[in-house]
């Protein structure tokens, strides 16, 4: 069986793009956030995933208000991304790997999901810049992107996206593959782009939030959407992504331990979190 | 009169009554038939993007999901009017449109992530985003944003 070999999550930012692009990283601005990669890419470079499960939310490049699932699955071959009007450059297609795709599409509907599955999907910046910042060279890895609605509301409750983490977990644990895998999440932490209130940030909940996830990982299920958005900013909601990250987790491991993680603010309006996990071993 | 309010979690239906000048105070759980108009408390400066905003907003967004598009993105520029006369935008949008204000695209039924497709048009990032809507100058939002991480 394939086996789950640990977890990852970091914010996603589209001007990180443009960083990597203009090779910024050393650079004061950027500095603190590029910082904190080092360690971890140390790290995967000795556990050498194969494949990695991506929970993310799309900005409008695969999915409009005209169909907003609110979680969908991808299925293809390979996953390009594309101009998303900012002027970002455009990162060549990513693999994907469609025996585990259709695998955790199976699984996780018998677990009573009711998912959305893709079989062409193009992958945004939430999903591509994670991927480059992990891996900086030529990406080793093939992808399963896994899209959670943070657009319309209503948004799938804290409590549900951690449970679909936890049966996407079980599912790549019964994958019959001798590769392995990690999850992924990208998205937050506190941060609101829109509104009087845009700019606003919570560190003390973000803290608490990343601390949280590796002593009592359900601790922020006890939030709703309306509380989330409350404390941590209409986008900061996007923590979502690191509860479905943390919930494939659990799936397979009593503990984890922390191999490493970063916070820093700001990088453009948002408190950028870095985090990643390692399972502590089979029950 | 009745008038709904929560209680431990519990719907409960609170009743008014006027009998002659005394007024009699009541509650019971709300029952199948009660009209519940249960509202979330607003959060200050804050449009959550629900059905309501999402119906509201829904060609104005659709014309800035077009912008992924550099063809369409020139052809914006080229002449916004027939643009956004294309996309059947109605007067409160255009005219939200046409003066760049984020706060009015917001009430006009603008969902954040299309907007900032708009917003990148004219090469503005998100802190000068920030900083219009919060009637702030750039520097005065970025400072803000880094008072963040010494609270």
């Amino acid at each position: 069986m394939a086996q789950l070999v640990g977890g990852l999550a970091t914010s996603h930012i589209p001007a990180i793009g443009g960083a990597i692009h203009k090779g910024l990283q050393q650079d004061a601005y950027w500095k603190p956030f590029f910082d904190g990669f080092p360690p971890i890419r140390k790290w995967l470079g000795r556990v050498k995933p194969d494949v990695v499960v991506i929970f993310y939310n799309d900005h409008g490049l695969n999915f409009f208000l005209d169909k907003m699932p609110t979680f969908a699955v991808g299925a293809a071959e390979r996953y390009d991304n594309a101009d998303e009007g900012w002027g970002i450059p455009t990162l060549p297609p990513f693999k994907g790997e469609v025996d585990l795709s259709w695998h955790i599409i199976n699984a996780v509907t018998e677990q009573d999901f009711d998912l959305v599955t893709c079989q062409e999907m193009l992958i945004d910046h939430a999903c591509t810049l994670p991927l480059k910042l992990f891996w900086p060279g030529e990406c080793p890895v093939s992808i399963v992107p896994i899209c959670v609605n943070t657009v319309q509301f209503p948004l799938p409750s804290a409590r549900r996206v951690y449970a679909l983490g936890r049966a996407v977990g079980e599912a790549i644990q019964s994958w019959d593959s001798d590769k392995k895998v990690a999850v992924m999440a990208s998205g937050g932490l506190s941060h609101q782009l829109d509104g009087e209130r845009a700019g606003h940030i919570n560190k003390d909940f973000d803290l608490k939030f990343i601390d949280s996830l590796l002593t009592n990982p359900e601790w922020a299920t006890q939030f709703s959407i309306h509380d989330l958005v409350e404390k941590t900013g209409t986008q900061g909601v996007e923590l979502l992504m690191w509860l479905g990250m943390r919930g494939a987790l659990t799936s397979n491991s009593a503990s984890v331990r922390k191999v490493h993680s970063n916070y820093h603010i700001p990088i453009s309006n948002t408190a950028t979190g870095l985090l990643a996990l390692e399972s502590a071993g089979p029950f | 009169m009745k008038y709904q309010f929560i209680f431990s979690n519990r719907l409960r239906i609170l009743i008014i009554e006027q009998l002659g000048s005394a007024i009699r105070l009541g509650a019971r759980p709300a029952i199948n038939g009660d009209v519940v108009t249960q509202t979330l408390p607003k959060i200050p400066g804050t449009t959550p993007f629900d059905g309501e905003q999402a119906r509201k907003g829904y060609r104005l967004n659709k014309m800035c999901y077009s912008f992924n598009s550099a063809a369409n993105r020139a052809e914006f520029i080229e002449n916004e009017e027939a643009y956004m006369s294309k996309f059947g935008l109605n007067e409160q949008q255009k005219a939200a449109i046409r003066a760049r204000c984020v706060l009015d695209l917001i009430a006009a039924g603008g969902n954040a992530y299309y907007l900032a497709k708009f917003a990148g048009i004219f090469g503005l990032d998100m802190q000068d985003i920030g900083a219009q809507q919060t009637g702030m100058t750039k520097p005065e939002f970025q400072a803000k944003l880094r008072a963040a991480a010494t609270t």
